[in-house]
């Protein structure tokens, strides 16, 4: 996985609460049995209309955040389906960061498999970040995964967690499967044990 | 030793190494596979030459593309979802899981099929690169969904890097009211936490009213958790889980059923153990209920009316605004003098005998309404079978709805059974998101009952009008 230090660009703002993996990408492109070339389809159904024609008041339509790596979106955000292609599509657009008040439990996961970075922010710094993305494409965030730090296009600092595991492996492009079976023998210690304990497994 | 949880218990018997900050790796003992989560992660297995680490426990079925008409007995005609159907098949035979093609009489969903065929048991860890997972959590599984790198992740491991999750209790005290279902329970909790209530938590499900539940009433709540935003959702196993798994193909048989009682009955919360949250409501209050909106949070009794925008707070008021807008409803309009164009009985969620027995009930002897579509897809082929063994299909068939093969179908439309723009749907499965079921498919959930009386009088209907 490439490694993942500190983005600066332009960041789109979505403010729409519940924004589920179906709207991310209908499902329609989940019949694909690769991982790239996805991001044509992101948000298919409100960035296209029936005809095919791109929707032109769609947010990463407008020729100013056409380029945007960081979303600043609302609510919840990657509610329902476990469908990895969100996060492919997300990442195949450019976008490698995206900032919310809270969001999905899998999706959030998926995320950080895939080299971009989600962020929660409490609400008040939520309402300063997605007035600097209304600002367009003269605003540009940086987003410095190092230093746990969001900077404004202002020059505001907003702090913000993350899981030290998980800041590691991104910093890293660390592979997880990797990691995992250098643990193996502690692996096939307890499946030695569980199949004693509970044979019928 | 302190008090705990089911979650603890289940948690603490499957992690195989812990480092310093709390990140577990968690030992998988069933991973359930379907054919559209699963590719990039076999071929991810391929290309770093990899092995299945423990196949013996990896069971794969096709189930979300497949068509549900008989046809498909001669193939899939949509090239991707064929290509997609086909890979599944090669990669169970390249790396020797244990596979139910689509035409073996016990294909179907695969959360329907895993249960069916007794290799969902209590007191286990489920994954699934599925959110439905959480299924399983009715026999007292610990059971999620996972993106495709982590299904690659337990494909290579039998393990997931984990943290663990807070606890929540969901109690339904009392019983519930003749209408009332398992779905209505469900759908009611997610209207009390809203669909990001559960982020971050495991729920366990307990109470009288989910005590009283069968097995397949207890899937139904437990599916639909994630819908809440939980990991999981758990019903901790009694005599009804034990009677159920009883004799399932893959059940433990003879000592080992012996030994495996012994530890399924030391399931269930201490008492005094510590939940992070708890959230309770009385069984007799909760009505059967419908979706309005595009989450499954918008969900209100059968006799409400639609909400207004201004009645919602925050980021809220425009999604229902816009929900409102996408559904073609107007706030104050009765939610049952809503006209639909189709019903869809089935999914996951409500695609189990017992959901084909309540429709029936309500069917039997009536004929659905003239120029409505109306259609059940069984969860799985065992089930359709006992269904016309009991004489449900002939019931449903007379009345009007189409007898469909099994599959996830319009649950999520991947496969031909989708809504057009504007078409209107009363369907059981669990989601009513925009475009869920088709693009620009309006999609109200509610039981099979519910949806039975729907289809008898072409809009949304209290069922308690027609027992």
């Amino acid at each position: 996985m490439e490694k993942f230090d500190k983005v600066h660009g332009v960041a789109a703002p979505m403010p729409l609460i519940n924004i589920d993996t179906d709207m991310i990408i209908p499902k329609v492109h989940l019949k694909t049995i690769k991982r790239s070339g996805l991001g044509v389809v992101l948000f298919d159904e409100m960035r296209y209309h029936d005809d095919g024609q791109e929707n032109e008041e769609f947010i990463l339509n407008k020729p100013a955040y056409r380029e945007a790596e960081i979303l600043v979106a609302g609510d919840n955000f990657g509610c329902g389906s476990s469908r990895e292609h969100a996060p492919w599509a997300i990442k195949d657009f450019g976008i490698k960061v995206v900032i919310s008040t809270s969001f999905a439990d899998i999706f959030f996961n998926n995320c950080f498999k895939n080299g971009i970075l989600p962020i929660v922010v409490e609400e008040e710094h939520h309402a300063i970040l997605m007035e600097d993305a209304h600002k367009g494409e003269n605003a540009r965030m940086t987003v410095h995964l190092e230093d746990q730090q969001i900077t404004t296009s202002d020059g505001v600092v907003i702090e913000f967690d993350v899981d030290p595991h998980r800041k590691h492996c991104l910093l890293n492009g660390l592979d997880d499967i990797g990691l995992t079976m250098e643990k193996d023998h502690h692996i096939d210690k307890f499946e030695d044990h569980a199949s004693q304990a509970r044979p019928w497994v | 030793m302190s008090p705990k949880t089911l979650y603890d218990k289940i948690w603490d018997a499957h992690v195989a190494h812990e480092a310093d900050d709390g990140t577990c790796l968690l030992y998988i003992d069933r991973h359930l596979v379907h054919e559209v989560t699963s590719p990039q992660a076999f071929e991810g297995l391929r290309m770093a030459g990899r092995k299945v680490r423990a196949p013996e426990k990896t069971i794969a079925v096709p189930d979300h593309n497949v068509p549900t008409t008989p046809d498909r007995v001669n193939g899939i005609e949509n090239p991707e979802s064929r290509i997609q159907v086909e890979a599944l098949d090669k990669n169970a035979k390249d790396f020797g899981i244990h596979y139910y093609p689509v035409n073996d009489v016990r294909q179907g969903i695969v959360h329907i099929v895993g249960p069916e065929q007794g290799w969902t048991l209590p007191g286990m860890t489920v994954v699934c690169g599925d959110s439905h997972t959480a299924t399983h959590g009715a026999f007292g599984a610990l059971a999620h969904g996972i993106g495709t790198s982590e299904v690659e992740h337990v494909l290579a491991t039998q393990t997931l890097i984990q943290k663990k999750s807070k606890n929540m209790k969901v109690e339904i005290t009392g019983k519930l009211q003749p209408g009332v279902t398992a779905k209505d329970i469900t759908l009611a909790v997610i209207g009390e936490t809203g669909t990001a209530g559960g982020t971050g938590y495991v729920i366990e499900y307990c109470g009288e009213a989910i005590r009283n539940l069968s097995m397949e009433g207890r899937m139904t709540v437990c599916n639909m958790a994630i819908e809440g935003g939980a990991r999981a959702g758990l019903i901790a196993p009694d005599e009804t889980t034990y009677e159920y798994v009883k004799g399932r193909p893959h059940a433990p048989k003879g000592a080992q059923w012996e030994a495996a009682m012994d530890w399924w009955k030391t399931l269930y919360t201490d008492e005094d153990a510590h939940f992070d949250k708890v959230i309770t409501l009385r069984g007799e209050d909760i009505a059967p209920v419908v979706t309005w909106g595009t989450s499954p949070e918008d969900v209100l009794p059968i006799t409400a009316t639609v909400p207004r925008p201004e009645d919602f707070e925050g980021g809220k008021v425009d999604a229902a605004r816009r929900s409102i807008e996408y559904m073609g409803l107007e706030a104050g309009q009765k939610l049952s003098d809503v006209e639909i164009d189709t019903v869809f009985i089935g999914s996951c969620t409500n695609g189990r005998i017992e959901d084909l027995r309540a429709a029936a009930e309500i069917l039997k002897g009536k004929k659905i309404k003239d120029g409505l579509r109306a259609m059940v897809v069984p969860g799985s082929g065992l089930v359709r079978a006992q269904a016309e063994e009991e004489g449900l299909a002939d019931i449903f068939k007379e009345a009007g709805f189409e007898w469909r093969l099994a599959g996830c179908s319009m649950c999520l439309a991947m496969n031909p059974d989708q809504l057009q723009p504007g078409e209107r749907c009363a369907a059981t499965s669990n989601r009513n998101f925009e475009g869920r079921q088709g693009r620009g498919g309006r999609t109200h959930l509610l039981s099979p009952a519910m949806a039975a009386a729907a289809a008898i009088t072409g809009r949304l209907t209290d069922v308690r009008e027609l027992m």
